[in-house]
Protein backbone atom coordinates (compact mmCIF):
# COMPACT_ATOMS: atom_id res chain seq x y z
CA UNK A 1 0.00 0.00 0.00
CA UNK A 2 0.96 2.92 -0.89
CA UNK A 3 1.22 6.68 0.62
CA UNK A 4 -1.16 7.67 -1.58
CA UNK A 5 -3.87 4.92 -1.42
CA UNK A 6 -3.95 6.26 2.61
CA UNK A 7 -4.48 9.38 1.17
CA UNK A 8 -7.20 8.72 -0.67
CA UNK A 9 -8.76 6.93 2.29
CA UNK A 10 -8.40 9.29 4.30
CA UNK A 11 -9.97 12.17 2.51
CA UNK A 12 -12.61 9.58 1.50
CA UNK A 13 -13.47 8.96 5.08
CA UNK A 14 -13.25 12.98 5.76
CA UNK A 15 -15.76 13.57 3.48
CA UNK A 16 -18.13 11.25 4.16
CA UNK A 17 -18.60 12.30 7.22
CA UNK A 18 -18.83 15.92 5.89
CA UNK A 19 -21.74 14.75 3.48
CA UNK A 20 -23.45 12.91 6.55
CA UNK A 21 -23.41 16.17 8.62
CA UNK A 22 -24.59 18.34 5.79
CA UNK A 23 -27.71 15.99 5.62
CA UNK A 24 -27.94 16.04 9.33
CA UNK A 25 -27.46 19.52 9.71
CA UNK A 26 -30.73 20.27 11.77
CA UNK A 27 -29.24 17.82 14.23
CA UNK A 28 -25.87 19.29 14.92
CA UNK A 29 -27.38 22.37 15.18
CA UNK A 30 -30.03 21.41 17.82
CA UNK A 31 -26.82 19.53 19.22
CA UNK A 32 -25.44 23.55 19.90
CA UNK A 33 -28.45 23.79 21.99
CA UNK A 34 -27.03 22.35 24.91
CA UNK A 35 -23.65 24.43 25.30
CA UNK A 36 -25.83 27.39 25.07
CA UNK A 37 -27.93 27.36 27.61
CA UNK A 38 -25.31 26.51 29.55
CA UNK A 39 -23.44 29.94 28.29
CA UNK A 40 -26.26 32.09 28.55
CA UNK A 41 -28.87 30.77 31.32
CA UNK A 42 -26.48 28.98 33.60
CA UNK A 43 -23.92 31.10 33.48
CA UNK A 44 -26.17 34.12 33.81
CA UNK A 45 -27.44 32.78 37.13
CA UNK A 46 -24.18 31.58 38.31
CA UNK A 47 -22.49 34.49 37.42
CA UNK A 48 -23.07 36.71 40.99
CA UNK A 49 -22.69 33.25 43.16
CA UNK A 50 -18.80 32.52 41.75
CA UNK A 51 -16.54 35.87 41.48
CA UNK A 52 -13.75 34.76 39.17
CA UNK A 53 -11.12 36.52 40.17
CA UNK A 54 -7.73 37.04 38.08
CA UNK A 55 -5.99 33.96 37.28
CA UNK A 56 -4.00 32.69 33.85
CA UNK A 57 -4.29 32.97 31.38
CA UNK A 58 -6.94 35.75 31.88
CA UNK A 59 -5.15 39.02 32.63
CA UNK A 60 -7.89 40.93 34.03
CA UNK A 61 -11.08 39.85 35.70
CA UNK A 62 -13.54 37.95 33.59
CA UNK A 63 -17.25 37.14 33.13
CA UNK A 64 -18.13 34.04 34.09
CA UNK A 65 -19.58 33.42 30.81
CA UNK A 66 -15.60 34.13 29.34
CA UNK A 67 -14.56 31.46 32.09
CA UNK A 68 -16.66 28.32 31.05
CA UNK A 69 -16.50 29.31 27.33
CA UNK A 70 -13.45 27.06 27.00
CA UNK A 71 -15.33 23.98 28.83
CA UNK A 72 -17.84 24.62 27.12
CA UNK A 73 -15.87 23.49 24.08
CA UNK A 74 -14.82 20.92 25.33
CA UNK A 75 -18.59 19.63 26.47
CA UNK A 76 -19.19 20.21 22.93
CA UNK A 77 -16.93 17.94 21.81
CA UNK A 78 -17.17 15.15 24.85
CA UNK A 79 -20.99 14.89 23.99
CA UNK A 80 -20.23 14.75 20.18
CA UNK A 81 -17.19 12.05 21.01
CA UNK A 82 -18.80 9.51 23.22
CA UNK A 83 -21.96 9.59 20.86
CA UNK A 84 -19.84 9.18 17.94
CA UNK A 85 -17.92 6.47 19.28
CA UNK A 86 -21.53 4.53 20.48
CA UNK A 87 -22.99 5.01 16.96
CA UNK A 88 -19.69 3.40 15.18
CA UNK A 89 -20.38 0.00 17.29
CA UNK A 90 -24.08 -0.08 18.17
CA UNK A 91 -26.35 1.77 15.95
CA UNK A 92 -26.30 4.35 13.21
CA UNK A 93 -22.69 3.95 11.82
CA UNK A 94 -22.61 0.06 11.83
CA UNK A 95 -22.85 -0.34 8.30
CA UNK A 96 -20.44 2.37 7.60
CA UNK A 97 -18.21 0.60 9.84
CA UNK A 98 -18.64 -2.52 8.11
CA UNK A 99 -17.40 -1.19 5.09
CA UNK A 100 -14.82 0.60 6.63
CA UNK A 101 -13.56 -2.74 7.96
CA UNK A 102 -13.48 -4.41 4.37
CA UNK A 103 -10.67 -1.78 3.81
CA UNK A 104 -7.13 -3.21 3.50
CA UNK A 105 -5.69 -0.27 5.21
CA UNK A 106 -4.63 -1.37 8.68
CA UNK A 107 -6.94 -1.40 11.08
CA UNK A 108 -5.48 1.24 13.73
CA UNK A 109 -5.24 3.75 10.61
CA UNK A 110 -8.69 3.28 9.87
CA UNK A 111 -10.43 3.95 12.98
CA UNK A 112 -8.22 6.99 14.12
CA UNK A 113 -9.03 8.16 10.60
CA UNK A 114 -12.70 7.31 11.26
CA UNK A 115 -12.45 9.08 14.90
CA UNK A 116 -10.35 11.92 13.43
CA UNK A 117 -13.13 12.76 11.26
CA UNK A 118 -15.96 12.67 13.37
CA UNK A 119 -13.92 15.08 15.47
CA UNK A 120 -13.78 17.34 12.94
CA UNK A 121 -17.03 17.52 12.56
CA UNK A 122 -16.89 18.54 16.37
CA UNK A 123 -14.58 20.84 16.32
CA UNK A 124 -16.72 23.05 13.34
CA UNK A 125 -19.68 22.88 15.68
CA UNK A 126 -17.14 24.57 18.20
CA UNK A 127 -15.93 27.13 16.23
CA UNK A 128 -19.68 27.75 15.57
CA UNK A 129 -20.27 27.93 19.78
CA UNK A 130 -17.32 30.74 19.76
CA UNK A 131 -19.09 32.49 17.22
CA UNK A 132 -22.34 32.55 19.21
CA UNK A 133 -20.71 33.30 22.37
CA UNK A 134 -19.38 36.68 20.80
CA UNK A 135 -22.90 37.67 21.57
CA UNK A 136 -22.59 37.10 25.28
CA UNK A 137 -19.14 39.24 25.34
CA UNK A 138 -16.59 36.20 25.51
CA UNK A 139 -14.04 37.94 23.04
CA UNK A 140 -10.83 35.81 22.77
CA UNK A 141 -7.78 37.34 20.59
CA UNK A 142 -8.43 36.86 16.97
CA UNK A 143 -5.76 34.78 16.57
CA UNK A 144 -6.68 32.31 19.49
CA UNK A 145 -9.31 31.55 17.09
CA UNK A 146 -6.12 29.44 15.20
CA UNK A 147 -4.17 28.84 18.49
CA UNK A 148 -6.90 26.87 19.76
CA UNK A 149 -6.88 24.49 16.58
CA UNK A 150 -4.61 21.45 17.92
CA UNK A 151 -6.15 21.58 20.92
CA UNK A 152 -9.36 20.91 19.70
CA UNK A 153 -8.05 18.12 17.95
CA UNK A 154 -6.31 16.40 20.41
CA UNK A 155 -9.53 16.52 22.78
CA UNK A 156 -11.02 14.79 20.13
CA UNK A 157 -9.12 12.76 19.38
CA UNK A 158 -8.44 11.18 22.89
CA UNK A 159 -12.32 11.49 23.68
CA UNK A 160 -13.23 9.80 20.64
CA UNK A 161 -10.26 7.17 21.55
CA UNK A 162 -11.99 6.95 25.00
CA UNK A 163 -15.61 6.53 23.62
CA UNK A 164 -14.29 3.96 21.37
CA UNK A 165 -12.87 1.97 24.38
CA UNK A 166 -15.76 2.44 26.58
CA UNK A 167 -17.94 1.00 23.84
CA UNK A 168 -16.07 -2.01 22.76
CA UNK A 169 -15.01 -3.41 26.36
CA UNK A 170 -18.16 -2.10 28.43
CA UNK A 171 -21.21 -3.74 27.47
CA UNK A 172 -23.33 -2.41 30.65
CA UNK A 173 -22.83 1.05 28.83
CA UNK A 174 -24.36 0.63 25.22
CA UNK A 175 -26.58 3.27 25.58
CA UNK A 176 -25.81 6.84 25.91
CA UNK A 177 -28.40 7.15 28.77
CA UNK A 178 -25.31 4.66 31.17
CA UNK A 179 -22.36 7.08 29.35
CA UNK A 180 -24.19 10.45 30.33
CA UNK A 181 -24.26 9.00 33.82
CA UNK A 182 -21.34 7.44 34.26
CA UNK A 183 -18.42 9.06 32.26
CA UNK A 184 -19.81 12.26 30.37
CA UNK A 185 -21.12 13.72 33.40
CA UNK A 186 -18.19 12.78 35.90
CA UNK A 187 -16.04 13.68 33.47
CA UNK A 188 -17.33 17.06 32.87
CA UNK A 189 -18.45 17.85 36.66
CA UNK A 190 -14.89 16.95 37.63
CA UNK A 191 -12.82 18.82 36.00
CA UNK A 192 -11.94 22.64 35.43
CA UNK A 193 -14.72 23.39 32.94
CA UNK A 194 -17.41 25.15 35.34
CA UNK A 195 -14.95 26.30 38.13
CA UNK A 196 -11.41 26.85 38.74
CA UNK A 197 -9.63 24.09 40.31
CA UNK A 198 -8.88 26.26 43.59
CA UNK A 199 -12.51 26.92 44.16
CA UNK A 200 -12.77 23.12 44.28
CA UNK A 201 -9.81 22.64 46.63
CA UNK A 202 -11.54 24.98 49.25
CA UNK A 203 -14.79 22.88 48.89
CA UNK A 204 -13.89 19.49 48.83
CA UNK A 205 -9.37 18.73 49.07
CA UNK A 206 -10.33 14.67 48.14
CA UNK A 207 -12.44 16.40 44.84
CA UNK A 208 -9.96 18.42 44.25
CA UNK A 209 -7.75 15.68 44.22
CA UNK A 210 -10.08 13.51 41.74
CA UNK A 211 -10.26 16.43 39.52
CA UNK A 212 -6.31 16.36 38.89
CA UNK A 213 -6.53 13.02 37.53
CA UNK A 214 -9.24 13.64 35.04
CA UNK A 215 -7.84 14.08 31.58
CA UNK A 216 -10.77 16.18 30.49
CA UNK A 217 -9.47 18.42 33.03
CA UNK A 218 -6.11 19.42 31.10
CA UNK A 219 -7.83 18.84 28.20
CA UNK A 220 -10.13 21.99 29.00
CA UNK A 221 -7.09 24.06 30.35
CA UNK A 222 -5.17 23.05 26.64
CA UNK A 223 -8.51 25.11 24.63
CA UNK A 224 -8.42 27.62 27.93
CA UNK A 225 -4.52 28.44 27.42
CA UNK A 226 -4.60 28.27 23.63
CA UNK A 227 -7.46 30.39 23.17
CA UNK A 228 -5.48 33.13 24.85
CA UNK A 229 -3.10 32.71 23.43
CA UNK A 230 -0.95 31.51 26.23
CA UNK A 231 1.26 28.54 26.22
CA UNK A 232 0.47 25.39 28.94
CA UNK A 233 2.96 22.86 28.52
CA UNK A 234 1.58 20.69 31.71
CA UNK A 235 -2.01 20.82 30.02
CA UNK A 236 -0.78 20.02 26.65
CA UNK A 237 1.62 17.45 27.15
CA UNK A 238 -1.30 15.19 29.58
CA UNK A 239 -3.86 15.81 26.70
CA UNK A 240 -1.24 14.62 24.00
CA UNK A 241 -0.09 11.82 26.43
CA UNK A 242 -3.21 10.54 27.01
CA UNK A 243 -4.43 10.76 23.49
CA UNK A 244 -2.02 8.91 22.57
CA UNK A 245 -2.31 5.82 25.23
CA UNK A 246 -6.16 6.13 24.75
CA UNK A 247 -5.70 5.59 20.74
CA UNK A 248 -3.50 2.98 20.92
CA UNK A 249 -5.58 1.04 23.37
CA UNK A 250 -8.73 1.85 21.45
CA UNK A 251 -7.11 0.58 18.16
CA UNK A 252 -5.29 -2.61 19.53
CA UNK A 253 -8.24 -3.12 21.38
CA UNK A 254 -10.81 -3.18 18.76
CA UNK A 255 -12.71 -6.60 17.97
CA UNK A 256 -15.69 -6.61 16.18
CA UNK A 257 -17.17 -9.20 17.39
CA UNK A 258 -17.23 -7.68 20.70
CA UNK A 259 -19.88 -4.69 18.86
CA UNK A 260 -22.64 -5.45 16.75
CA UNK A 261 -21.05 -4.83 13.05
CA UNK A 262 -21.21 -8.68 12.45
CA UNK A 263 -24.79 -7.90 12.91
CA UNK A 264 -25.24 -10.41 15.86
CA UNK A 265 -25.69 -10.05 19.23
CA UNK A 266 -22.40 -8.80 20.64
CA UNK A 267 -20.40 -12.02 22.50
CA UNK B 1 -8.26 -17.54 -7.76
CA UNK B 2 -8.34 -20.68 -5.37
CA UNK B 3 -10.18 -20.08 -1.33
CA UNK B 4 -9.21 -22.88 0.94
CA UNK B 5 -10.41 -22.93 4.47
CA UNK B 6 -8.46 -25.19 6.62
CA UNK B 7 -9.87 -27.13 9.49
CA UNK B 8 -11.96 -24.33 10.83
CA UNK B 9 -13.44 -23.79 14.27
CA UNK B 10 -14.94 -21.22 16.28
CA UNK B 11 -16.96 -20.87 19.58
CA UNK B 12 -18.43 -17.67 20.68
CA UNK B 13 -17.25 -18.93 24.69
CA UNK B 14 -17.90 -21.85 25.29
CA UNK B 15 -20.48 -22.84 22.44
CA UNK B 16 -18.95 -24.40 19.37
CA UNK B 17 -20.76 -22.60 16.77
CA UNK B 18 -17.85 -23.95 13.89
CA UNK B 19 -16.34 -27.33 14.00
CA UNK B 20 -13.38 -28.75 11.74
CA UNK B 21 -14.94 -26.67 8.55
CA UNK B 22 -12.81 -27.26 5.78
CA UNK B 23 -13.77 -26.98 2.06
CA UNK B 24 -12.19 -25.41 -1.15
CA UNK B 25 -13.58 -22.87 -3.71
CA UNK B 26 -13.26 -23.58 -7.16
CA UNK B 27 -12.15 -20.45 -9.34
CA UNK B 28 -14.62 -19.05 -11.51
CA UNK B 29 -18.03 -21.17 -10.23
CA UNK B 30 -20.47 -20.19 -8.00
CA UNK B 31 -20.72 -22.12 -4.95
CA UNK B 32 -24.15 -21.85 -2.63
CA UNK B 33 -23.60 -22.44 1.08
CA UNK B 34 -26.63 -23.90 2.44
CA UNK B 35 -27.96 -24.02 6.15
CA UNK B 36 -30.41 -23.00 8.20
CA UNK B 37 -30.61 -20.43 10.10
CA UNK B 38 -28.30 -20.70 12.92
CA UNK B 39 -26.10 -23.31 10.93
CA UNK B 40 -22.96 -20.81 11.73
CA UNK B 41 -23.27 -19.48 8.02
CA UNK B 42 -22.42 -15.56 9.28
CA UNK B 43 -19.60 -17.13 11.62
CA UNK B 44 -18.00 -18.53 8.43
CA UNK B 45 -18.41 -15.37 6.66
CA UNK B 46 -17.31 -13.41 9.59
CA UNK B 47 -13.78 -15.03 9.33
CA UNK B 48 -13.54 -14.81 5.52
CA UNK B 49 -13.81 -11.12 6.05
CA UNK B 50 -11.73 -10.83 9.22
CA UNK B 51 -14.66 -9.35 10.71
CA UNK B 52 -13.98 -12.17 13.43
CA UNK B 53 -10.07 -13.28 14.48
CA UNK B 54 -9.48 -16.80 12.95
CA UNK B 55 -9.13 -19.40 16.24
CA UNK B 56 -8.56 -22.43 14.68
CA UNK B 57 -7.63 -23.42 11.27
CA UNK B 58 -6.88 -20.98 8.15
CA UNK B 59 -8.08 -19.38 5.26
CA UNK B 60 -5.67 -19.08 2.43
CA UNK B 61 -6.38 -16.87 -0.56
CA UNK B 62 -4.08 -18.21 -3.58
CA UNK B 63 -2.25 -20.13 -1.17
CA UNK B 64 -1.56 -16.39 1.44
CA UNK B 65 -2.47 -16.92 4.33
CA UNK B 66 -5.30 -14.66 5.86
CA UNK B 67 -3.62 -14.43 9.20
CA UNK B 68 0.03 -13.27 7.35
CA UNK B 69 -1.53 -11.71 4.46
CA UNK B 70 -4.64 -9.91 5.60
CA UNK B 71 -4.30 -6.63 3.77
CA UNK B 72 -3.56 -9.02 0.71
CA UNK B 73 -6.85 -10.76 1.14
CA UNK B 74 -9.02 -8.03 1.88
CA UNK B 75 -7.68 -6.41 -1.57
CA UNK B 76 -9.17 -9.92 -3.43
CA UNK B 77 -12.76 -10.17 -1.58
CA UNK B 78 -16.18 -8.41 -2.14
CA UNK B 79 -18.33 -8.32 -0.01
CA UNK B 80 -21.90 -8.17 0.43
CA UNK B 81 -23.60 -8.15 4.11
CA UNK B 82 -26.96 -9.60 5.11
CA UNK B 83 -28.04 -6.45 6.70
CA UNK B 84 -28.16 -2.75 4.59
CA UNK B 85 -24.84 -1.12 4.71
CA UNK B 86 -25.72 1.54 2.90
CA UNK B 87 -25.70 5.36 3.70
CA UNK B 88 -29.53 5.90 2.92
CA UNK B 89 -29.02 9.50 2.90
CA UNK B 90 -26.02 9.77 0.83
CA UNK B 91 -26.65 9.16 -3.06
CA UNK B 92 -25.92 6.07 -4.98
CA UNK B 93 -22.94 7.44 -6.49
CA UNK B 94 -21.56 9.20 -2.67
CA UNK B 95 -21.54 5.51 -1.46
CA UNK B 96 -19.31 4.20 -4.24
CA UNK B 97 -16.94 6.54 -3.63
CA UNK B 98 -16.57 6.05 -0.57
CA UNK B 99 -16.10 2.53 -0.85
CA UNK B 100 -13.25 3.05 -3.36
CA UNK B 101 -11.45 5.49 -1.25
CA UNK B 102 -11.24 3.23 1.70
CA UNK B 103 -9.25 0.83 -1.06
CA UNK B 104 -7.39 3.25 -2.23
CA UNK B 105 -8.78 4.80 -5.15
CA UNK B 106 -8.40 8.22 -6.33
CA UNK B 107 -12.14 10.35 -6.70
CA UNK B 108 -11.00 10.06 -10.50
CA UNK B 109 -10.54 6.36 -10.66
CA UNK B 110 -13.52 5.50 -8.32
CA UNK B 111 -15.74 7.31 -10.92
CA UNK B 112 -14.98 5.72 -13.45
CA UNK B 113 -15.28 2.77 -12.01
CA UNK B 114 -18.57 3.16 -10.03
CA UNK B 115 -20.27 4.61 -13.81
CA UNK B 116 -18.81 1.67 -15.09
CA UNK B 117 -20.58 -0.71 -12.59
CA UNK B 118 -23.89 1.39 -12.13
CA UNK B 119 -24.22 0.90 -16.07
CA UNK B 120 -23.38 -2.75 -15.35
CA UNK B 121 -26.13 -2.74 -13.23
CA UNK B 122 -28.62 -0.56 -15.13
CA UNK B 123 -28.24 1.95 -12.60
CA UNK B 124 -26.58 4.62 -13.77
CA UNK B 125 -29.62 6.98 -14.09
CA UNK B 126 -30.18 6.50 -10.36
CA UNK B 127 -26.65 7.41 -9.60
CA UNK B 128 -27.27 10.92 -7.85
CA UNK B 129 -30.35 9.79 -6.39
CA UNK B 130 -29.99 9.04 -2.63
CA UNK B 131 -30.06 5.60 -1.62
CA UNK B 132 -33.41 5.98 0.74
CA UNK B 133 -35.54 6.40 -2.53
CA UNK B 134 -34.09 3.40 -4.12
CA UNK B 135 -36.43 -0.18 -3.64
CA UNK B 136 -34.59 -3.11 -2.01
CA UNK B 137 -33.82 -4.89 -5.18
CA UNK B 138 -32.34 -1.74 -6.24
CA UNK B 139 -30.52 -1.33 -3.03
CA UNK B 140 -29.46 -5.09 -2.73
CA UNK B 141 -27.63 -3.93 -6.46
CA UNK B 142 -25.93 -1.22 -5.66
CA UNK B 143 -23.94 -3.05 -2.97
CA UNK B 144 -22.75 -5.57 -5.57
CA UNK B 145 -21.37 -2.99 -7.57
CA UNK B 146 -19.98 -1.80 -4.47
CA UNK B 147 -18.44 -4.57 -3.74
CA UNK B 148 -16.96 -5.16 -6.99
CA UNK B 149 -15.36 -1.67 -7.60
CA UNK B 150 -12.02 -2.81 -6.50
CA UNK B 151 -12.28 -5.39 -8.71
CA UNK B 152 -11.66 -8.48 -6.36
CA UNK B 153 -11.96 -12.02 -7.39
CA UNK B 154 -13.81 -13.27 -4.90
CA UNK B 155 -17.30 -12.67 -4.16
CA UNK B 156 -18.94 -13.55 -0.67
CA UNK B 157 -22.71 -12.55 -0.41
CA UNK B 158 -24.25 -13.24 2.92
CA UNK B 159 -27.81 -14.25 2.52
CA UNK B 160 -28.16 -11.49 0.34
CA UNK B 161 -31.80 -11.77 -0.90
CA UNK B 162 -33.15 -11.31 2.78
CA UNK B 163 -36.10 -9.02 2.99
CA UNK B 164 -36.83 -8.94 -1.15
CA UNK B 165 -39.68 -10.24 -2.81
CA UNK B 166 -39.45 -13.61 -5.24
CA UNK B 167 -39.26 -11.99 -8.42
CA UNK B 168 -36.29 -9.20 -6.79
CA UNK B 169 -34.81 -12.40 -5.29
CA UNK B 170 -34.48 -14.58 -8.19
CA UNK B 171 -33.34 -11.28 -10.59
CA UNK B 172 -30.56 -10.58 -8.21
CA UNK B 173 -29.55 -14.46 -7.70
CA UNK B 174 -29.61 -14.57 -11.86
CA UNK B 175 -27.48 -11.63 -12.10
CA UNK B 176 -24.44 -12.87 -9.84
CA UNK B 177 -24.56 -15.91 -11.66
CA UNK B 178 -24.53 -13.71 -14.90
CA UNK B 179 -20.85 -11.79 -13.33
CA UNK B 180 -19.71 -15.72 -12.19
CA UNK B 181 -19.91 -16.49 -16.18
CA UNK B 182 -18.84 -13.35 -17.78
CA UNK B 183 -16.18 -12.22 -15.48
CA UNK B 184 -14.50 -15.36 -13.61
CA UNK B 185 -15.64 -14.30 -10.74
CA UNK B 186 -15.39 -17.02 -7.66
CA UNK B 187 -18.78 -16.59 -5.92
CA UNK B 188 -19.85 -18.01 -2.47
CA UNK B 189 -23.99 -17.23 -1.81
CA UNK B 190 -24.92 -17.67 1.72
CA UNK B 191 -28.69 -18.68 2.06
CA UNK B 192 -31.38 -20.71 3.66
CA UNK B 193 -33.37 -20.88 0.66
CA UNK B 194 -32.92 -23.77 -1.47
CA UNK B 195 -35.08 -22.54 -4.39
CA UNK B 196 -31.87 -19.80 -4.81
CA UNK B 197 -29.48 -23.21 -5.31
CA UNK B 198 -29.45 -25.14 -8.51
CA UNK B 199 -28.38 -28.84 -8.97
CA UNK B 200 -25.28 -28.07 -10.93
CA UNK B 201 -23.89 -25.94 -8.43
CA UNK B 202 -21.09 -26.44 -5.82
CA UNK B 203 -22.99 -26.67 -3.06
CA UNK B 204 -22.02 -26.66 0.73
CA UNK B 205 -24.42 -27.96 3.54
CA UNK B 206 -23.39 -26.43 7.09
CA UNK B 207 -25.51 -27.72 9.85
CA UNK B 208 -24.84 -27.04 13.54
CA UNK B 209 -21.19 -25.47 12.12
CA UNK B 210 -20.37 -28.91 10.37
CA UNK B 211 -20.39 -29.47 7.00
CA UNK B 212 -22.09 -32.26 6.31
CA UNK B 213 -21.60 -32.14 2.08
CA UNK B 214 -19.82 -30.43 -0.23
CA UNK B 215 -20.26 -30.91 -3.97
CA UNK B 216 -22.40 -30.02 -7.33
CA UNK B 217 -25.75 -30.74 -5.94
CA UNK B 218 -26.59 -33.84 -8.20
CA UNK B 219 -23.54 -35.28 -6.77
CA UNK B 220 -24.89 -34.83 -3.59
CA UNK B 221 -28.18 -36.28 -4.11
CA UNK B 222 -27.18 -39.23 -5.45
CA UNK B 223 -25.17 -40.09 -2.40
CA UNK B 224 -27.91 -39.22 -0.37
CA UNK B 225 -30.20 -41.30 -2.55
CA UNK B 226 -32.53 -38.46 -3.22
CA UNK B 227 -34.28 -37.09 -5.81
CA UNK B 228 -34.37 -33.20 -5.09
CA UNK B 229 -31.86 -30.66 -3.22
CA UNK B 230 -34.52 -29.94 -1.12
CA UNK B 231 -34.67 -33.72 0.00
CA UNK B 232 -30.86 -33.82 0.20
CA UNK B 233 -31.24 -30.66 2.43
CA UNK B 234 -34.46 -32.18 4.39
CA UNK B 235 -32.87 -35.47 4.93
CA UNK B 236 -29.29 -33.85 6.28
CA UNK B 237 -30.62 -31.08 8.75
CA UNK B 238 -34.22 -31.71 9.29
CA UNK B 239 -34.95 -28.38 7.74
CA UNK B 240 -36.51 -26.86 4.76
Amino acid sequence: MKAAHYWHCFVGIQTREWLRFWQQRTRFASALVRPLLWLVVFAAGFRAVLGISIIPPYQTYITYETYIAPGLCGMIILFNSMQGALSMVYDRELGSMRVLLMSPLPRPFLLVTKLLAMGVVSIGQVYVFLLLALLVDVEPPLWGYLAVLPALVLTSLMLGALGLLIATWIKQLENFAGVMNFVIFPMFFMSSALYPLWKMNEASPWLYWVCQFNPFTYAVEAIRFSLYLEWNPVAYGITAGVTVVLALLATAGFRPQRTKILGTKPA
Amino acid sequence: MTIEARNLGFRYGDKPVLREVSFALTSGRFHALLGPNGAGKSTLFGLLTRLLALQQGDILLAGQSLKKQPAEAMRRIGVVFQQNALDLDLTVRQNLQYHAALHGLSRKEARKRGDRELARFELLDRANDAVRQLNGGHRRRVEIARALLHEPSLLLLDEPTVGLDVASRKALNEHVRTLCEQDGLTVLWATHLIEEVRESDRVLILHQGQLLADGTGSAICEAEGTQTLADTFHALTGAG
